[in-house]
């Protein structure tokens, strides 16, 4: 399966086989709440925002995504529960409602 | 322990037909000089790269000669008992190849009734994608092979075919692009990586009181450590392992964000990126000045390890022996006295260990990893013996198969692992490779296992007494 282009209020956006942000500058809080969606979750909360703008901050600074356990103390969350918000995974569903590249290598 | 029963499937013919990997991005495939598609001339250019294997192989044309299809190898392959494809028996896999093979390079090419003998049509590069796509090159089909066959490097040299002409998968090419362009296969930048390792050693320090120092780029370290970049991320108990060892022996040493990774996908996909991902790290250890290179716990990257004097050699500015891997070498100190240890510190875990398919047929470490583990923890259980060391079972997501699309593979290259670990009382599985660790989590929900998975040198860690210890 390829990736796909898709039309979203206006924007062109490339996605990758995983539904990825090809580009993640053209991220921004709609697509996350669009994306959210499709990763199980009904509706962004003040806490999915906490990490959502973490991940997303980290990977400006660093072009990575933080570590698991480096989220939870930034955002003062047990990785449980982080995993409770984000069903489909902290790497897949919080990366992605974050516009980061689908993580890779031996994860 | 008695050996677990093990029932042959169903066969399901093309029951797996259609589990395809993504393939290959053009501007990975760019980066790690292969073609971005599919060649124009593709069937004459694979005939060639054939060709050059056979001719580079002495024992890749007897693998594919002397085969007499006794089926020794059939129902010892996780990915034929758990999928019950007979494409997935090694004896068919390996026919794919085989059977082009003849039809170009033997006599059965121009009498068929020697044997079955086929072209290279759109049709058979299909089935070898899907196919030698669905082996985790683990080997244990050749540990049962009476003439000493090893299909893995049937699947290696299709996989080269395939690279050669445009075709390969897009985790493994992502992933070698990765260590192109940022030392590892995550691609953790060296700001990222030492940002990481700092947050290691808060992390040890406020559970411990005791400053353990988790170095970037040391020049003159004694030892480089190469982990898989998957301990800086997601391993966290085994990297501070690690670190805890060499704080606790007072060895200085170091790693290098030029070779932040242990993990050589090029094994998975072709010879020359395979060189030149060894290369590097022979590169930092050159550069940093360091006695010696002691690799973390990642599988794969051992096997390719085994062969670093012979890829990249000679390795003389280096103390032997080398490389070492990190299980031998903990041990080696631990014999010495290095170390006091607390076992209570695992009392809660009941352990098991998983031997990883590239260490286990390799040569080893088979017992190094297993000492450690009795000397830090009271609980240890091993699998049925047809299920560990050279009878290993894969953990499923080996050779370049770790990827979501591909999960009801993974899942299924699983099945026998998963029931050899439901044979124990085990809540920690330990093992030491990084794919191991990021399949078998999975395998622990999908099959509900109940087990914490990590590595040896995570256990060891919290068993190790730092403020207890003697001099060497």
């Amino acid at each position: 399966m390829a990736g796909q282009t898709i039309e979203f209020k206006g924007k062109t956006l490339e996605l990758d086989e995983d539904g990825f942000l090809q580009d993640p500058d053209l991220w921004d809080e709609e697509i996350a709440e669009f994306f959210a969606k499709e990763e199980s979750i009904p509706e962004l909360t003040e806490e999915h925002w906490k990490v959502i703008n973490y991940i997303r901050d980290y990977y400006l600074q660093f072009g990575i995504a933080p570590m698991i356990r480096k989220i939870g103390k930034a955002c003062d969350m047990p990785v449980k529960h982080m995993y409770q918000i984000f069903p489909t995974g902290l790497d897949k569903g919080a990366c992605r409602c974050a516009g980061l590249p689908k993580p890779t290598g031996c994860v | 322990m008695a050996d677990m029963k093990i029932e042959v499937p169903r066969l399901q013919r093309d029951a797996f037909a259609d589990k395809q990997c993504h393939r290959a991005h053009a501007d990975h495939m760019e980066t790690i000089n292969l073609p971005p598609e599919l060649v124009d001339n593709w069937q004459q250019r694979a005939l060639e790269k054939m060709e050059q294997l056979l001719g580079r192989y002495r024992s890749l044309r007897d693998y594919l000669d002397i085969c007499v299809r006794c089926g020794s190898c059939a129902d010892k392959c996780p990915f034929f008992l758990g999928t019950g494809d007979p494409k997935n028996m090694p004896v068919a896999r390996a026919e794919l190849l085989r059977k082009v093979y003849r039809y170009y390079f033997t006599a059965a090419g121009w009498l068929p009734d020697l044997g079955r003998a086929e072209p290279l049509t759109e049709e058979v590069l299909n089935e070898w994608y899907t196919y030698f796509y669905q082996c985790s090159e683990c080997r244990r089909c050749s540990v049962f092979c009476p003439y000493g066959i090893d299909t893995a490097e049937i699947t290696m040299a299709a996989r080269e075919i395939m690279a050669s002409i445009g075709v390969a998968n897009k985790y493994i090419t992502e992933v070698l692009a990765n260590v192109y362009r940022t030392g590892n296969n995550i691609g953790i930048p060296a700001p990222a990586w030492a940002d990481n390792l700092e947050f290691l050693e808060d992390d040890i320090q406020e559970d411990t009181g005791v400053d353990v120092k988790m170095p970037v780029d040391q020049e003159g370290a004694d030892v480089l450590l190469v982990p898989p970049s998957a301990d800086n991320f997601v391993n966290l108990d085994t990297m501070m392992g690690y670190g805890k060892v060499f704080h606790a022996a007072g060895i200085s040493w170091t790693t290098a964000t030029y070779a932040s990774e242990a993990a050589n996908f090029g094994l998975f996909l072709d010879f020359n990126n395979m060189k030149k991902v060894n290369k590097r790290i022979i590169d930092a250890a050159r550069r940093l000045k360091v006695k010696r290179i002691v690799f973390g716990e990642c599988g794969h990257a051992w096997r390719v390890a085994l062969y670093m004097n012979t890829l990249n050699g000679p390795l003389d500015f280096l103390e032997v022996p080398n490389p070492i891997h990190c299980t031998e070498f903990t041990l080696d100190l631990l014999k010495r006295g290095a170390f006091k240890l607390d076992k209570s510190a695992n009392d809660e875990y009941v352990v098991t260990y998983h031997d990883p398919c590239n260490i286990a047929r390799a040569g080893g470490p088979l017992e190094p990893p297993r000492e450690l583990i009795r000397a830090s923890c009271n609980r240890f259980e091993e699998m049925p013996e047809n299920t560990t060391r050279i009878n290993t079972f894969c953990c499923g997501g080996g050779g370049g198969l770790l990827s979501d699309e591909h999960m009801d593979v993974r899942m299924a290259g699983a099945k026998m692992r998963a029931m050899a670990v439901q044979t124990t009382n085990a809540n920690y599985l330990a093992t030491m490779c990084a794919i191991c660790k990021a399949q078998l989590k999975k395998v622990n929900t999908h099959y509900k296992l109940g087990v914490e998975v990590e590595g040896v040198h995570g256990l060891f860690g919290r068993a190790l007494v730092l403020n207890g210890n003697q001099e060497v």
